[in-house]
């Protein structure tokens, strides 16, 4: 093998080496310096987005004996989970600095994050799988706990990583099934091996994959296997919660389409019930609980189990078109919600979350331009047009109704209208309340140059959803 | 420079980008600086703009076609095979002017009167009317549902920002009944798409379709247009949202967005699911005319004037729907035509006269910031030029011979007739139940004695005030003297609509 062979990997290969010079670089940066171990991270973010974009490959290639694929649909979700991450860090800085929090850990933890993120995208075994969401897994505990003095990110820290272990060793056990039932642990093999020996497709298998989905629904965040995500969101800081929300989705999502999409696409009557019952319970549950928090994280929280619930009913058609929906939405929701917490952000200052929905009142007299940001978010996720949000709902339910379902698009939609009510309460709080709080931002120029970009983007995304629609279609097919 | 081939996306975004730069241009924190002034002259001939462009169209609409005019079709968003498509006809286009008509009345009512943020009102107006033309121009049916539910957005802020007391709950009512009905139609649309391959509407029109499946297709439908005409019983949001809207906000909720209802039956229902609506068409008349009687008698009662408007409102919706619905009762052709031009005419005509009827309960409000009619009393007496318009607008939201309300209301009338006997008695009764609650209310805030000492005190209509009531009243008599070009405008694709609506698409299958 020459170091040709591993030009595929190599955004990992310099993802990583990068950040461990951040790691060392960070030893000799002195607590006023910081800002500098931020930069170093962006820079390692631009070079790592650099690098996927020149080694983008034409065809879907194998590496590492066939453990590890570089095709468009890694390329893809990479590329949106680096650009997330940075984005991120970039809202978090006037955050961490005022909050004396600006350490080097966030932004190495949170890089060693991605880098288990590109693993799993990457993935074409079950164990690189494995390996990639455990490197993601441990990043997001100690993210979680990283404010030393904030008892209830402790809190919320032991709660996941308790839970997760528990869900990672179920994962685990349903691989192990699969392995035992297949005898192989590529998803191209495992399919192979179904599809020449459908007795294959029975109970055992059945086992194996029951146990999978409750790993990817907890990952997920999907009910019942929730409760973990509303108390970390909230127990977390702001910038952490963020890192959460939106890239991990991504990685989560290319969990569900390599191992359910790719692996046991054949045998995709075997895991649909199991997908419908957690679909239809997140869009219930996630909708109706969401609408009784006053607190905007926790809501937030609440609302991305019922987007995953969306998501997963694109998954449960078990179709192309199903795959690809699911993969705009998942894309364009992280992407709102990145905006979202970025708001949240910007409204937070030293010694002051802006975590209630109270905080939100008159925010149209004090910034009428991050207000309206805001609404762009709120509607987004509403799912109301010409945001994004309502381009992904429309490909969703295409899916599901070209699939066949009709009264699961009812139900989809009913939810939706649940869901308006909790995001058009802080567009009233915006824009119907008067102040009271006056004090002005203090985030830096490149946090509202950003968070602009984002809001803009959720608004021309929605209006020419076009390209990335047919790059989904693409990578999927 | 040739006009014709793109007026619509003019009409459509001239506005919307005129908003925009409106907001951006902003009014420096203070609705009385030179700023202000200057972003009202903006919106104004933004709007004056947008109307000029609409009688451009009207100039060159020819009324002998029956098919779309106008036309522009370019692909949107190709992996859903979603277009970019617009055309009017003789159904739209009356919408489309009725719509650039108000809006720049609405503009000059709102002058001085909006005292909080006026930039982002006017905005919020010029928007608004982007999205509605657009709604009355899309022949996709994705682009018709973005315009459809996006004007939820500038609505919602008009009545929460600058609403009266209880605007919150009647804001977020509106809201989401609104979007509550309107979800099933997305649902419809694209399990309409899944059936026959692409979104614009004439597809739509021509896929074969179940009996069974056009009545729940049309179960869908109708949620989302019910909701907007507003029928009985799901018109409840609808006092709360005109009571508790600015004057501005009720005039276009009044006169354009109930238009949409009945424009979405007319445009989709009865062409699309002619079976279905056949299936249906007892109940929606029976709905109508529970909306004409019971809403009438409702409206007798209400001590709110905007209230009492809103009411009657929903009362003269029921003509709309009444309208459209009599072809199967009628059986025969020209009947049929003549009620569905009736419901068209109807929607024209109450869209001057409530929009009118709003801006005279405006006039008072500004004066003594009240709507309760026992705070008036004698206003004939210290305002007579405005007792005057008010009488008249009065006499055509009851239907006098020579308003524009008394055409639509007539010609429905003499197709129910046609229908049965007892549709045409029931109907009929708008113009007892009409009469009592309009004129009743008129004598107790124009006529009788000065009532206290701040009607006393009223001034009269100043030039603004004249102008836009003014022209509204010279348009409402011009459509109730002479309606001849409305109805000639949509001859020729009403009577194509009821050729295409008996025709079952039963046989197809």
């Amino acid at each position: 093998m020459t170091l040709n062979d591993f030009a595929p990997a190599a955004p990992e290969i310099v993802l990583l080496t990068l950040l461990c010079a951040v790691l060392l670089a960070d030893l000799f940066v002195r607590d006023e310096n910081r800002v500098v171990t931020f930069w170093l991270s962006i820079v390692a973010l631009a070079l790592t987005g650099l690098s996927l974009v020149m080694t983008a490959p034409v065809e879907s290639i194998l590496l590492f004996d066939g453990s590890y694929i570089s095709d468009s649909l890694s390329q893809m979700l990479k590329l949106a989970s680096v650009i997330l991450v940075g984005v991120g860090f970039v809202y978090a800085r006037d955050y961490l600095q005022q909050n004396q929090l600006l350490k080097g850990e966030f932004y190495v933890l949170g890089l060693f994050g991605l880098l288990g993120m590109m693993v799993m995208m990457s993935a074409n075994s079950l164990l690189t799988m494995y390996l990639g969401l455990e490197t993601l897994a441990l990043s997001q505990y100690a993210l979680v706990a990283f404010d030393r003095n904030s008892k209830s990110g402790a809190e919320s820290a032991m709660k996941y990583f308790v839970l997760g272990a528990i869900a990672s060793g179920a994962l685990l056990y349903g691989i192990s099934w699969i392995y035992g039932v297949t005898g192989n642990l590529q998803f191209q093999d495992i399919a192979a091996a179904i599809s020449a020996n459908p007795e294959m497709n029975g109970m055992p298998l059945w086992f194996g994959v029951a146990f999978v989905i409750v790993g990817i629904a907890f990952k997920f965040g999907a009910v019942p296997f929730h409760m973990w995500l509303p108390d970390v969101y909230q127990g977390a800081r702001t910038p952490v919660t963020l890192y959460i929300a939106a890239g991990p989705k991504l990685a989560a999502l290319a969990l569900i389409l390599r191992i359910l999409g790719e692996g046991l696409g054949g045998v995709h009557e075997t895991w649909q019930g199991m997908i419908m019952v957690v679909a239809v319970l997140s869009l219930v549950v996630g909708n109706i609980v969401a609408i009784a928090q006053a607190n905007i994280k926790r809501m937030l929280g609440y609302s991305t189990i019922a987007h995953v619930g969306f998501i997963l009913a694109a998954v449960f058609c078990g179709t192309e078109q199903g795959y690809a929906a699911a993969l705009f939405y998942t894309l364009t929701y992280a992407v709102m919600v990145a905006g979202a917490f970025g708001v949240v952000i910007l409204l937070s200052r030293q010694g002051f979350e802006a975590e209630n929905l109270g905080d939100f009142k008159g925010l149209n007299a004090r910034s009428p331009w991050f207000a309206l940001m805001m609404l762009f978010f709120m509607f987004g996720l509403t799912g109301v047009p010409p945001w994004v949000g309502f381009i992904a709902k429309v490909t969703a339910i295409d899916s599901v109704l070209t699939a066949g379902f009709p009264a699961l698009a009812v139900l989809m939609v009913l939810a939706s209208v649940v869901g308006a009510f909790y995001y058009l309460r802080v567009v009233w709080y915006m824009y119907f309340d008067a102040a009271e709080d006056r004090s002005v931002f203090q985030a830096g120029l490149e946090t509202r140059f950003v968070l602009s970009l984002n809001g803009i983007a959720v608004l021309l995304l929605g209006v020419l959803p076009g390209w990335l629609l047919k790059l989904c279609l693409d990578a999927i097919g | 420079m040739d006009l014709t081939h793109n007026i619509l996306s003019m009409l459509i975004w001239l506005p919307i980008i005129g908003g925009v730069a409106v907001l951006a241009f902003g009014d420096a924190g203070d609705s009385r600086s030179t700023r202000a002034g200057g972003m009202r002259m903006l919106a104004l001939g933004v709007s004056l703009l947008t109307f000029l462009l609409s009688i451009f169209l009207y100039r060159n609409f020819d009324t002998a076609i029956a098919s779309m005019q106008f036309v522009e079709r370019n692909p949107w968003i190709e992996a859903l095979n979603v277009e970019y498509f617009l055309g009017v006809d003789g159904i739209s286009a009356p919408l489309i002017l009725l719509t650039t008509f108000i809006t720049p009345l609405v503009v000059i009512a709102g002058w001085d009167s909006i005292e909080s943020r006026p930039a982002q009102y006017f905005a919020a107006f010029l928007i608004l009317e982007g999205l509605m033309i657009g709604v009355f121009s899309a022949l996709d049916a994705i682009l018709f549902y973005v315009f459809w539910e996006a004007m939820l957005v500038p609505m919602f802020l008009i009545i929460g920002v600058w609403g009266g007391e209880r605007r919150i709950y009647a804001t977020m009512k509106f809201f989401l009944y609104t979007f509550l009905g309107s979800v099933l139609l997305l649902v419809a649309f694209i399990y309409l798409y899944v059936r026959s391959g692409d979104f614009s509407f004439f597809s739509f029109m021509d896929v074969p379709l179940t009996l069974t499946e056009q009545k729940y297709l049309f179960i869908a439908f109708l949620l989302a247009f019910a909701v907007k005409v507003p029928m009985w019983p799901v018109h409840t949001w609808l006092p709360d949202a005109h009571v508790e809207a600015p004057t501005g906000g009720s005039v276009i909720l009044a006169a354009i967005m109930l238009k949409m209802g009945g424009y979405g039956f007319i445009r989709m229902s009865l062409p699309m699911l002619p079976d279905g609506s056949e299936y249906f068409a007892g109940l929606m008349i029976a709905l109508s005319l529970i909306a004409i009687v019971y809403i009438g008698l409702v409206a007798i009662m209400q001590k709110d004037m905007k209230k009492l408007i809103a009411y009657s409102s929903i009362a003269h919706m029921g003509f709309v729907t009444l309208g459209f619905f009599l072809l199967w009762s009628i059986g025969s052709g020209t009947g049929a035509e003549l009620g569905m031009a009736g419901g068209m005419v109807q929607m024209v005509s109450h869209g001057l006269v409530s929009g009118a009827m709003f801006l005279c309960v405006g006039v008072l409000y500004d004066r003594l910031h009240s709507r309760q009619i026992s705070d008036y009393g004698g206003v004939a007496n210290t305002m007579p030029a405005f007792a005057a318009f008010m009488v008249l607008f009065s006499m055509a939201n009851v239907g006098l011979p020579g308003t524009s309300g008394f055409v639509g209301e007539f010609m429905v009338i003499i197709a129910s007739f046609k229908a049965n006997f007892w549709y045409a008695f029931f109907a009929a009764s708008i113009l007892v139940l009409g009469a009592a609650y309009t004129l009743w209310m008129v004598k107790r805030v124009i006529y009788g004695e000065v009532a206290n000492p701040h009607v006393a005190a009223l001034k009269d209509l100043n030039g603004r005030e004249y102008l836009v009531l003014g022209v509204l009243a010279i348009s409402v008599l011009l459509l109730g003297l002479w309606p001849a070009p409305l109805v000639e405008m949509m001859s020729a694709t009403l009577a194509q609509l009821v050729e295409q609506m008996s025709q079952s698409k039963l046989a197809a299958l």
